[in-house]
């Protein structure tokens, strides 16, 4: 990029035309045009859901959404950024929501108003199928529901184009916290593990390899490379 | 195929070698062989990137040019533009950052019944957590132990580690697990709920504890959920600028600005909780980098000026598996379990030149020689280097469908630029990833000076001068609960004194004294790249 020669393409951002390099993200292009983001910028790398992003392109009717670190900006394509997207979250304590749909409902009564637009999906920029899982979620299947929410980032688009005005993200997120918590059962090597620490199974032998020689950390290293077994 | 005709004849020679290098291993380096691999490869050891610090409590040691130059430089607040008689917010402990360790130490000091107040620079949980791919690093297998957890760590870390730091580390590190868990994490578990776990580079026994490739992402939505549910009082957008001391020279809170309206704000605190994370984005030595917006090393360069000295600054973690193509995803990283899980690393012959499970500075030194002088890496369009992940073996080995299943966030990134990482390798190049080095704690996290502590990456000591892969997802856990638990009991018996910010009148004045001009102020809360900036530099590879 640095000696070929760049081509510039047209975009809008806000309304306000920008000549930019093709072949840059959505985010980068802004930052060509000039503005020092503060809002609207996060990991830059496509897992926070700060950067989520509306555009259109003119002449097309169509509303689409995408991240602006992931997304490569195209010619005429109109842009916003989304400072803050607002959701309703329940309050709940997660020692006392066992997963019943009851609670579920309970505490997010609006999820009985989806009215199956999948405007919902449409608007996920991570492609998830938000509407399968709020249906999942009605039906009281929370295993489905985990499964198909799990890459949520939290943008909120979900919530922000939802005309029942439900908050998916956080209906998923009490869903998959309740599911594991109380229904994977627990694991018995971490809890003899737990309990072999509190009796201070290691204690002596982590003193003596505070004082260890290197060179007796090393062969220590050694011999247990050679039982590691599989990485996996 | 999203990769260029010119990138395809090495992926050929990829996919030839294949089946033949599956049943092979590359032997592992022996400890001299390493240290001679670093010395003459690893980016810590180029003298000429590195410069003398000549003011504060580090004067006379050598620290990366690009901190050296945020440490040299004067403050971004005018004590004067302050009225600290005008206190904003009184509260027992203020944590400064918003990533793991932050909300951690937030959750344990509001269940002891402290009052506690968050200030972060971005949103609640944008960091570095967030984007942790691996997994947690514990010792909770039958065949794994605190005991070999805590070798491992110090073999990696060079022996530079503090002793007392890692025993605690690895002792606490099995509680996290379980911490989590009731918290409602969704980690890796097989049906009768023994944990998945795997093993990244320099472990000796498998034990990282996973969710998918999206670990931290669900350990921060989980955390930033209860911070949510226990309305624990947060400001986003305000990142802290200076800290505030006491007549006494205690720590007594922070100047914080308000990003919206440049406004400062001034918080009393009884205790003050450094959680701001690495220095990714001052990008040492031109390096991509995999760290968030906000990581600016704000914490060093406020606890630097309050007299704090920083431990081991000059030895950074370069991830030896960043993206080296796509260019708009340069740097970002690709998560070490894919090694763990089979995939090697071969050049733009198809050949293996190093153990895929190497420790992290070893492996990237080797990968910077097989590009540099041995002058085998793979040239992209843009002028970028890098030598090939060989990710299609990990369904080769462990059946189909295993990287759909381990790695779906991964196999999505690059779908959308038609790359299938299940059928071909992807291009890597070391990418800065990691501060090893910050501010020195007791076990408790609690620093040089009384009432301020540190916590996560910004805390220095836990990993000498290199960090195992799992290690720091486990470290802002175990430090952010101590440090949580530890203030609360303290802040009870603690009183401030009168607020001060001389301490920064008197750096400033020492700069002038001695005619130090960098030109900046810091800290710098975040990078700028606008205008030509925006067109990624890959110069330091040319350079070499």
């Amino acid at each position: 990029m640095l000696n070929n020669i760049i081509k510039m393409i047209p975009i809008y951002v806000m309304g306000r035309k920008y000549e930019v390099p093709k072949g840059l993200t959505i985010q980068k292009a802004l930052e060509f045009s000039g503005y020092w983001l503060k809002r609207g910028c996060g990991c830059r790398g496509g897992v926070c859901g700060a950067c989520v992003t509306v555009y259109r392109k003119r002449g097309d009717y169509k509303i689409n959404v995408g991240l602006a670190c992931q997304t490569v900006v195209e010619p005429e394509m109109d842009l916003v950024q989304l400072p803050y997207t607002s959701a309703n979250k329940a309050l709940y304590s997660i020692k006392n929501v066992p997963l019943i749909n009851s609670n579920i409902i309970e505490l997010y009564p609006e999820l009985l108003r989806c009215m199956g637009c999948n405007a919902c999906t449409k608007s996920c920029p991570m492609d998830l199928e938000v509407m399968n899982f709020v249906s999942a979620a009605i039906r009281g299947d929370f295993q489905e529901v985990v499964e198909l929410s799990m890459e949520c980032i939290m943008c909120g688009m979900c919530a922000a184009r939802c005309p029942a005005e439900l908050s998916p993200f956080n209906i998923a997120l009490l869903i998959r916290r309740a599911y594991g918590k109380n229904v994977v059962p627990a694991a018995p090597h971490l809890t003899q593990r737990l309990s072999e620490i509190t009796g201070g199974k290691y204690s002596d032998e982590l003193e003596e390899l505070k004082t260890t020689y290197t060179s007796e950390l090393e062969k220590k290293y050694k011999e247990l490379q050679a039982t590691k077994g599989a990485a996996v | 195929m999203a990769y260029p005709v010119e990138m395809q004849g090495s992926i050929k020679k990829v996919e030839a070698s294949r089946s033949h290098r599956k049943e092979q291993t590359f032997p592992r380096l022996d400890t001299a062989e390493k240290t001679k691999l670093l010395e003459a490869y690893h980016p810590d050891f180029v003298a000429s990137e590195k410069r003398e610090i000549r003011v504060g409590a580090n004067k006379g040691d050598w620290a990366p040019k690009e901190l050296v130059e945020m440490l040299e430089s004067p403050s971004r607040l005018v004590p004067d533009a302050v009225n600290l008689k005008k206190v904003d917010y009184k509260t027992d402990i203020l944590i400064i950052g918003g990533g793991g360790a932050a909300v951690t130490a937030a959750l344990t000091a509001q269940e002891q019944g402290a009052k506690v107040l968050i200030a972060t620079k971005l949103r609640l949980g944008d960091s570095n957590t967030i984007m942790a791919e691996g997994g947690i690093g514990a010792a909770t297998l039958p065949e794994d132990s605190p005991a070999i957890h805590y070798i491992d760590t110090m073999i990696g870390g060079r022996f530079k580690n503090i002793p007392e730091l890692v025993e605690t580390l690895v002792t606490d590190a099995p509680f996290v697990v379980e911490w989590l868990t009731n918290m409602g994490v969704n980690f890796d578990r097989h049906p009768d709920g023994t944990y998945f776990t795997h093993m990244p580079g320099g472990h000796s026994r498998r034990r990282s504890h996973s969710v998918k490739d999206l670990t931290g992402l669900e350990i921060m939505r989980v955390l930033c959920d209860e911070i949510r549910n226990q309305e624990i009082n947060v400001l986003e957008f305000c990142p802290a600028v200076e800290l505030i001391l006491d007549d006494q020279g205690q720590c007594a809170g922070a100047v914080l600005l308000n990003f919206d309206t440049d406004q400062y704000i001034v918080v009393e605190a009884k205790a003050t909780i450094l959680a701001t994370g690495g220095i990714g984005r001052l990008h040492p030595q031109g390096f991509p980098t995999s760290n968030h917006y906000g990581a600016t090393a704000d914490g060093l360069i406020m606890a630097y000026r309050a007299g704090i000295k920083l431990i081991y600054i000059d030895f950074i973690q370069y991830h030896p598996t960043g993206t080296a193509w796509p260019e708009q995803m340069l740097g970002l990283l690709i998560s070490e379990a894919l090694r763990a899980q089979g995939a090697q690393v071969v050049n733009v012959e198809g050949e293996m030149f190093v153990d895929r499970l190497e420790t992290r500075d070893a492996l990237s030194a080797a990968i910077i020689r097989e590009c540099g002088k041995r002058d085998k890496g793979v040239l992209t369009p843009t002028g970028m280097t890098g030598v090939w992940l060989d990710t299609p073996l990990i369904d080769q080995i462990y059946g189909q469908g295993t990287f759909l299943r381990r790695f779906a966030g991964i196999h999505k990134r690059f779908g959308k630029d038609n790359i299938d990482p299940i059928k071909e390798p992807i291009l890597v190049y070391p990418t800065q990833h990691y501060q090893n080095g910050g501010i020195q704690t007791d076990v408790n996290s609690e620093t040089d000076i009384q009432n301020l502590y540190a916590v996560g990456e910004v805390q220095g000591g836990i990993h000498g001068h290199n960090r195992l892969g799992s290690n720091s997802l486990v470290d802002i856990f175990v430090f952010g609960r101590r440090a949580g638990r530890y203030s609360a009991q303290r802040v009870r018996e603690t009183t401030i004194g009168k607020l001060s910010l001389e301490h920064i009148r008197a750096y400033d004045e020492l700069l002038v004294k001695k005619q130090i001009s960098t030109g900046k102020v810091s800290p710098l809360l975040l990078p700028d790249y606008r205008f030509e900036k925006a067109l990624t530099s890959v110069q330091h590879i040319k350079d070499r």
